[in-house]
């Protein structure tokens, strides 16, 4: 590691968009940023990496006016600031695209980007001028490749399109500054293809971009420098070209750490999970899910790949009692459980590890020790004659808590104050776990959306290790180098179609990838399938 | 865990002083002293054992009107139908324990109490059983079912049950079904009703916090989604907790016309205080002991607002004002966390 090179002891000046300086905030009980300088180039890409409470959002959460820093100082283009609200951050030039967007449902694209900047009618004043709005709206688009509808509503338009009018709702206030807070966090390998040549074409525009990612191979492909933070401090600085993801791992994680997952051969044994031609309908009552067979056998894990809303979601529900299946049946072992209620089809040994994990996976107000028995809470030794255990309650969650390294080990914290991969790894421990009732079959989806890479890595052991304890797995997941360093088979879902099966070390991940792309690349799939 | 609980008292208790402050710079303006009208009205409320008497007879059904409300907001349900569902409660409960005059008290007050409760949870299912299978909101289905429910009763005084002229009234209860009384003071006569409701708050508690039912009911009305891919099942559990709920605002109905004299169904009978447990499970904060003592407060703010008015010429609307007070206060609850917080930064500065 060789944090700290030529360029940064350079005094930063009036190349500089951004310098932050010795910037030091203390939360109660944390060091959130310790003495850090943060500098980035005016016109340049720039990755603000390091793992979940690494100090990344304090860090620019000071940036954009959410907090004043305890100490240190600020110059946006040479001159200092003092931002005391996100208002003052917007005057500045500088805008923020959150992870979490900030629009309202039920206005149109227009109404959104122009909410809080509204032009009025020349004459009648109090009256949006909306068709000056919309032409503004309309060239930025244009200008910078964000492919908007400005008259659709939000509800209506997918995630991927509404980052892009967060995006433009920034440039229509006049940013110069861009900060992306984990924007691919939400998106598909598509749209984020979509998302970085829109990076591109707003640094060919003279924008100057701050990147905050975990994800390395992104960092790789669209930046020009990185800053890596660890607990509070910067541990390095350096030029994308001169690094690699692995340097970069051990500089966010602080050790050596595993990009890739160790995986022995394994035999698979007997049939688990048969589903057999199964349909079933999404929400809106169309076929989400068709005629899709197949199968997982103790000890391996297959994955199903797909970009997101390919029938994933829907035939995860419909295996693990949550949607009512169309036609087909679903087995375990032989026994049909298709059209079980949820508890029994736990009973029976399938668990699910769910795509959600506050929607679904958390009572966020329930304390740990409650959300670790959730689907499991009606069985001894957790509850007798219809009462709570709550010591055995308490004794398992503190075991659980131990044994899957949830942090804190605070077992009476509530569920929804654990960070992101301390919740996951909560449910990942729980549906996993051999207790009280063996777990011998478990629906894994988006095992790791949104956590970092320390996290990840412990969660793709643990996925392991129960597989080579002879337990089947399913995973479901968007991160297609998720799928192939985990599986042992790979289904390729489109539109609620399997476009084929493969197995990861036959194939590559640009042929998967047209394999999920369907239709349009059909020809070809079933080209290559010919030819095997 | 121990932090929430002490806050949990103390939102409630600062929000009754502040109404009380603010209460006394409006007596102040209507020219009287409000020391005299508090004390008036503590007397009021609490200066004999007549009064005492008075006071616990009156909170006995917003115990349970309250316990009723407090339940299903727990669980996550707005039972606004506690007023109808009590008066279900009240004239099925009566009904029984005007028919079977034959049968010894140990027996038939139990057994009138039991279908009081039965009809609550039944007229409080059919909301239930509409939000569960088709989406029907509960608010607005409890409120046309109070509609229904003080229909009904009034046409079974009026006509059917009616004796008696003036106001409509059912026949008196069969002598078995009296609740046994505990002391009796001049006119007023304590009954064990009280005991039975603070029994049933007792029960609730434990149901909630200690049973396993309990930790569905409660998930589901945190994270219904979650509850779900738990293995709970949602429809049953938003019908029982509809059904629970209902129970007690039945038992409210039929405890009341057992216990207070004239034991008959007379006139209107709940009078409001359905709508009351909202007031008192929001002020007690959805907590068994918090909602006893929350209908020991508005009931003593009624009991004492008498005395105020007779024997102080204070016009009892303070209490009304008191009492809006107190309930904004409470669900602003901001307002009061933010003043603790503050009280709490001054001592660590300091």
């Amino acid at each position: 590691m060789a944090p700290g090179t030529a360029e940064s002891e350079a005094a930063p000046g009036k190349d500089h968009a951004i310098v932050m300086k010795a910037i030091t905030k203390q939360f109660p009980g944390v060091l959130a940023n310790d003495h850090v300088d943060f500098f980035v180039k005016r016109g340049e890409i720039h990755a603000l990496v390091g793992e979940n409470g690494a100090g990344k959002s304090t860090l620019v959460n000071q940036l954009y006016g959410f907090h004043l820093p305890d100490d240190g100082k600020i110059f946006i283009n040479g001159e200092e600031v003092f931002f005391r609200s996100p208002k003052d951050a917007i005057r500045k030039n500088i805008g923020m695209v959150h992870q979490h967007f900030m629009l309202v449902d039920n206005q149109t694209v227009t109404e959104n980007v122009i909410l809080g900047s509204e032009i009025n009618l020349p004459v009648l004043k109090g009256f949006l001028d909306r068709k000056k709005a919309r032409n503004t709206l309309v060239s930025l688009s244009k200008q910078y490749g964000l492919v908007v509808n400005p008259d659709a509503f939000i509800e209506d338009i997918p995630v991927g399109m509404q980052q892009r009018v967060e995006i433009i709702k920034t440039l229509y206030r006049g940013a110069d500054i861009l900060i992306f807070d984990e924007p691919t966090a939400v998106l598909t390998p598509q749209e984020t293809e979509e998302l970085f040549k829109v990076m591109r074409l707003l640094k060919e525009g003279g924008k100057t971009i701050v990147f905050i990612t975990h994800k390395l191979n992104e960092v790789m492909a669209i930046t020009d420098r990185v800053t890596v933070m660890r607990l509070g401090k910067v541990t390095g600085r350096v030029d994308t070209k001169d690094t690699n993801p692995r340097q970069l791992a051990n500089m966010m994680v602080g050790r050596e750490v595993l990009l890739r997952v160790e995986k022995k051969e394994h035999e698979p044994g007997d049939l688990l999970l048969e589903v057999n031609k199964l349909s079933v309908h999404d929400n809106r009552g169309l076929q989400a899910v068709k005629d899709v067979s197949l199968s997982v056998k103790e000890g391996e894990i297959v994955g199903i790949a797909g970009v997101a809303g390919n029938g994933q979601s829907e035939l995860v529900e419909a295996i693990t009692g949550l949607r009512k299946v169309g036609s087909g049946k679903i087995r375990m072992s032989g026994v049909d459980i298709t059209d079980l209620s949820t508890w029994e089809i736990r009973e029976i040994g399938l668990n699910h590890v769910p795509e959600d994990r506050l929607k679904r996976g958390l009572i966020t107000k329930y304390p740990v020790y409650f959300n670790s028995i959730l689907g499991k809470h009606k069985d001894e030794p957790f509850s007798k004659d219809g009462f709570l255990m709550l010591k055995n309650i308490r004794d398992y969650a503190k075991d659980l808590v131990e044994r899957y390294d949830v942090r804190p080990r605070n077992i009476n914290q509530l569920g929804g104050n654990l960070s992101g991969g301390n919740q996951q790894k909560l449910i990942v421990a729980r549906e996993l776990d051999d207790k009280p009732r063996p777990s011998r079959c478990v629906v894994v989806a988006q095992p790791t959306r949104g956590l970092d890479i320390g996290a990840i890595e412990f969660i793709h052991k643990t996925l392991i290790s129960m597989r080579d304890q002879g337990i089947g797995i399913l995973l479901v997941s968007m991160e297609l180098d998720e799928i192939f360093s985990l599986s042992d088979r790979i289904i390729v879902i489109y539109e609620g179609e399997i476009m084929g099966e493969v197995k990861p070390d036959e194939i590559t991940k640009e042929e998967v990838g047209l394999m999920m792309a369907g239709q349009r690349k059909a020809e070809e799939a079933v080209k290559w399938s010919d030819e095997r | 865990m121990n932090r929430g609980k002490w806050y949990a008292f103390l939102v409630p208790t600062i929000s009754v002083l502040i109404a009380f402050l603010v209460g006394s710079v409006i007596i102040l303006l209507i020219g009287k002293n409000p020391l005299t009208a508090y004390v008036v009205m503590f007397q009021g409320a609490f200066g004999g054992s007549e009064q005492l008497a008075d006071t616990i007879v009156k909170m006995t059904p917003l115990v349970l009107t309250g316990l009723a409300v407090g339940f299903g907001f727990r669980a996550g349900v707005f039972n606004i139908g506690a007023e109808g569902q009590m008066a279900m409660g009240a004239l099925v409960g009566a009904i029984v324990a005007m028919s079977f005059g034959a049968l010894p008290p140990v027996i038939l007050i139990p057994l009138s109490i039991i279908s009081g409760m039965l009809a609550g949870a039944f007229w409080a299912s059919i909301a239930g059983f509409l939000k569960a299978f088709t989406g029907a909101h509960e608010v607005i289905s409890t409120i046309m079912l109070n509609w229904i429910a003080i229909n009904v009763t009034t046409f079974m005084v009026a006509g059917p049950l009616a004796v008696g002229t003036g106001t409509p009234k059912s026949p008196e209860v069969a002598e078995a079904a009296k609740l046994p009384i505990i002391f009796k003071v001049q006119a007023i006569e304590l009954s064990i009703g009280i005991v039975i409701a603070v029994i049933a708050a007792i029960v609730m508690y434990v149901l909630i916090e200690k049973s396993t039912m309990g930790y569905e009911l409660r998930g589901v009305g945190f994270n219904p989604y979650a509850s779900e891919y738990g293995g709970i099942n949602i429809k049953k559990n938003i019908i029982m907790i509809m059904a629970i709920s209902g129970s007690l605002a039945g038992m409210a109905g039929i405890v009341d016309l057992l216990g207070v004299p004239p034991q008959r169904f007379l006139g209107e009978l709940t009078g409001g205080r359905g709508f009351d447990g909202i007031t008192i499970a929001l002020i007690g904060r959805n907590n068994p002991i918090g909602i006893i003592f929350a209908a020991l407060l508005i009931s003593a703010l009624r009991t004492g607002s008498n005395a105020m008015q007779i024997r102080a010429q204070i016009p009892n609307d303070i209490v009304h004002i008191l009492q809006g007070i107190v309930i904004f206060l409470v669900a602003a609850e901001r307002i009061v966390a933010a003043l603790i917080e503050w009280k709490k930064r001054e001592k660590v500065t300091a």
